[in-house]
């Protein structure tokens, strides 16, 4: 009886390890909180952005000029650039997020997963895109 | 009765081990949008404490 209860305190001990592993992803990197540091401080220039219609979430998990014609002429390109920037950090935080958890490979999911959520989390009034273009939340 | 228990308990052993192996090669979707709430969250500057609070308005 004895091993039997051995192996059922090291098969709990594995599933407990299991539950761990499942329940998160590591986020708090270095790497990680310099990417969302910088762009909350963009958030605050793109949040008008967002409200205006100037700039929409895609489906791909980045972001896209959707209305120009919303930010007057002379601010276009500092749109442009903003959208970039968000991009690129975007980017950058899906691929540190799956290098911080020891795959690489997941940063195509992640993105997916972060595209849905940004989507989902955004306001009233914000554009984003869905299966059938561009909508308006 | 004791061998067949110990083949049972080295079978629900080996069904652990295979769990943990498949653990690391699927991806955890659950998790990473645990993972993306937060970060949006924080990013995004939306009720930050949220998350310990049942029954918040989803939006």
């Amino acid at each position: 009886m004895k091993t039997i209860w051995k192996m059922l305190f090291i098969v709990s001990l594995l599933s407990a390890s299991l539950a761990t592993a499942q329940g998160n992803l590591d986020v708090d990197t270095p790497a990680i909180s310099a990417i969302k540091s910088s762009m909350s401080q963009r958030h605050a220039q793109l949040a008008p952005l967002y409200a205006s219609g100037a700039v929409g979430l895609k489906s791909d998990g980045s972001l896209a000029v959707h209305d120009a014609n919303a930010v007057p002429l002379a601010q276009r390109g500092k749109l442009n650039a903003l959208v970039a920037a968000e991009n690129n950090d975007r980017t950058a935080l899906y691929r540190e997020i799956a290098t911080a958890n020891g795959h690489p490979e997941w940063a195509g999911d992640i993105r997916n997963t972060f595209a849905q959520r940004w989507i989902d989390k955004a306001p009233g009034g914000w554009w984003v895109e869905g299966s059938r273009g561009w909508t308006r939340k | 009765m004791k061998p067949v228990s110990t083949w049972a308990a080295m079978l629900s052993l080996s069904l652990a081990m295979a769990g943990c192996v498949t653990i690391n090669i699927y991806f955890p979707a659950a998790a990473a949008e645990k993972a993306a709430d937060r970060i949006i969250d924080e990013v995004w500057q939306l009720k930050p404490d949220a998350a310990t609070k049942e029954g918040a308005p989803s939006r």
